[in-house]
């Protein structure tokens, strides 16, 4: 069997990004509209901190152009790093398409620094280290890429709060707070991004991307909300149209488990070979 | 067919380890069928030699975990049928293990691959497996290897411990197979140094770790060396064969690699005593990915490796002061497609060899790779003078289920 090389960054984390509290306590936010900004992804951030460590089923529907269809399937498992300078460690499996069954990619992020990657290919049994640069290429052949998946350090970005207004549908009558990010990290395929976050639950709702000609490249849609373990939200269907080539990844979470016992142990590249 | 007593022994092992397991087995059944065609571009120097052949190859994986993934076992048998060459019709046990992992502990018994290295020309310190040569002459598929596996993650680094007690012998293409020597090796014949031949228990040991940009092996193996001396021997007929002597060997090896940004430097090397000599070899290059060149998804990586081989030309060692060139194309697509082209010089005698690899898939469970490889210029004193005549184009649909 050939190698088939698949690299880049892949913090399937989406650790940041999700989380909010039972009730829509205030949140005092500065006036400076960059400080602002931050102290919002601050608040998401805060809300899913100490979830430890999960694990998680991955279905993703690739569609072109002409409405033909694949499919991709992976399983993910997250360690939470708390120390902020750390980025979390994520494990990531794959099932299908079934020629690369079995491949895995080990990720331990970093916040300004190329990430440490190492895929496994199962046909050859070998475990290799892999440059993590290629923030910007697409994620599996979908409308991903790498680095819409890494975990949203805070730190990988500047911010600066833009407006407030309605949240986008299906949550309409919600107000969202909207906030452009300025990726900070080396070899980023945006200029910026645009995030609607909720202001009942400081949860992202859609987010806009823009090509490094500044032009909307892509628009991410996060919905079906679910409440896990009593305090943190995930996304469980996420929706990327690309809207320069007309290519849609609709991507589906399921079977999130939290506090699995999960150890650095299973985040070694020993473990990549037996990651069930 | 051959090696079925090894199927067996693997199946009732197989058997044995599911009665072992305490609860019921979820099994997981994933694999191929793949069919093959060949077509040389030259008749063969030997008679029966074919310029087409056709095979078909399947690859079955059983698995199972259990006990929170902490435990579990692999079945995978592997078997093909060829149209002209009864030693390419072959079946082996992949693997056919149990394992456990017990916090920073994992053991594991039976049949098993294992892949030292870190280089993509040759694989020089890859020891524990046996090459299985008329699947590929590029030496990267391997025979199952009956061992047992002791490993622990450390604070510094990871210390794996193999017990190799049965040896396999390499796999070689019939006197109608191609590509092959144009003298056939004759394993009939099959001479070992230690009077316990294939029974000798073999012994390695690996350690390995990561220090910021770097990951570095280092490995010791005592035992039986899986790369035969080709020694000219006569048939039962009086016609010319090769007889494969296996020697005892101690082997130290080293393998390090630096990943820093779109840069890999690779190095492999080995110290080896072997019927009363010492020898060295090694290899060591770069590879470099430019990332979404001309603002496609598309990357395009080149790698650059150098083999060197301290006996200097040799006939047990074809690559013993060789260069390769490869350049990947990755569009990133859905259909996964890759295209990898790659020469290889001799620089002693200037012999070449070309090889271009392009694969896709198709719908979500075809995979279609077409290989194609060439050599030119290769002189009589080259060891690959035998494949000379025997370059080939070949197309391989798998169908994954």
């Amino acid at each position: 069997m050939p190698i088939r090389i698949l690299s880049g960054s892949v913090g399937f984390a989406l650790a940041a990004m999700l989380a909010l509290p039972l009730s829509a306590e205030p949140v005092s936010l500065p006036d400076d509209p960059e400080a602002k900004g931050r102290a919002i992804a601050e608040e998401t951030d805060r809300r899913n901190k100490g979830f430890g460590d999960s694990r998680a089923s991955m279905h993703m529907i690739l569609e072109n152009a002409y409405g033909e269809t694949s499919t991709r399937e992976l399983r993910s498992m997250t360690l939470e790093k708390p120390n902020p300078n750390e980025g979390d460690w994520t494990l990531n499996v794959f099932d299908k398409p079934r020629d690369v069954d079995g491949t895995a990619l080990l990720t331990h992020a970093r916040i300004l620094d190329p990430d440490d990657q190492w895929m496994y290919l199962p046909a050859v049994k070998r475990v290799k280290r892999i440059s993590s640069v290629n923030k910007s290429g697409p994620f599996m052949g979908s409308e991903f890429a790498f680095e819409d998946f890494s975990s949203t350090e805070i730190d990988k970005y500047g911010y600066k709060w833009l407006r407030d207004e309605a949240c986008p549908e299906p949550v309409a009558d919600r107000t969202c707070h909207v906030t452009e990010r300025t990726p900070l990290y080396e070899h980023s395929g945006y200029t910026r991004q645009i995030a609607w976050t909720d202001t009942t639950d400081y949860q992202p709702r859609k987010i806009e991307y823009y090509d490094r000609k500044d032009e909307l490249l892509k628009t991410l849609s996060m919905t079906d909300y679910n409440l896990h373990q009593g305090k943190f939200w995930r996304a469980h269907d996420l929706y990327m149209q690309n809207v320069v080539t007309g290519k849609s990844t609709r991507l589906t979470w399921e079977s999130f488990e939290f506090g699995t016992g999960l150890t650095q142990n299973d985040f070694s590249t020993n473990a990549l070979q037996r990651a069930r | 067919m051959r090696s079925t007593h090894m199927l067996a022994g693997a199946a009732a092992f197989a058997a044995l380890a599911t009665a072992a397991a305490a609860d019921p087995l979820d099994i997981r059944v994933r694999g191929y069928v793949e069919p093959e065609l060949q077509a040389f571009i030259e008749s063969g120097n030997v008679s029966g030699q074919r310029r087409w052949n056709a095979s078909v190859a399947t690859e079955v994986s059983f698995e199972s975990f259990w006990d929170n993934s902490n435990q579990w076992i692999v079945v995978k048998p592997f078997a093909r049928l060829d149209l002209r060459d009864g030693n390419r019709s072959h079946a082996d046990m992949r693997e056919a293990k149990y394992a456990r992992a017990i916090d920073n502990w994992e053991f594991r018994i039976g049949i098993d691959k294992v892949f030292w290295g870190v280089t993509e020309a040759v694989h020089l310190v890859d020891i524990i497996n046996q090459s299985d040569f008329v699947e590929s002459i590029d030496g990267e598929e391997k025979l199952g290897q009956p061992m047992v596996m002791v490993s622990t993650v450390q604070e510094f680094g990871t210390l794996t411990g193999y017990l190799l007690p049965f040896f396999r012998e390499r796999t070689f293409p019939g006197r109608k197979g191609r590509p092959a020597f144009d003298i056939p090796v004759d394993d009939k014949q099959t001479l070992y140094e230690s009077g316990a031949e294939e029974r000798h228990v073999d012994f390695a040991l690996r350690y390995a770790n990561t220090f910021d940009i770097w990951d570095v092996g280092v490995g010791y193996f005592q035992g039986t060396n899986r790369n035969p001396l080709l020694l000219p021997g006569l048939d039962g007929g009086g016609n010319p064969v090769l007889v494969p002597f296996y020697a005892q060997a101690r082997r130290v090896s080293t393998d390090v690699q630096a990943t820093s940004g779109a840069w890999l430097y690779k190095f492999e090397g080995f110290w080896q005593e072997q019927l009363n000599a010492q020898h060295l070899q090694a290899t060591g290059g770069i590879e470099y990915t430019f990332y979404g060149i001309f603002d496609t998804p598309s990357d395009v990586g080149l790698v650059a490796e150098y083999v060197w081989d301290d006996r200097g030309a040799n006939p047990q060692n074809p690559f013993a002061n060789d260069a390769f060139l490869a350049l990947r194309w990755t569009p990133n697509d859905a259909a996964s497609t890759a295209v990898l082209a790659g020469t290889t010089v001799d620089l002693d005698t200037q012999a070449l060899g070309f090889s271009i690899e392009a694969e896709r898939r198709f719908g979500d469970d075809f995979f279609v790779s077409l290989e194609g490889r060439f050599f030119a210029n290769v002189p009589r004193t080259d060891p690959l003078f035998s494949y000379s005549d025997d370059s080939f184009l070949q197309l391989r649909i798998a169908r994954y289920f």
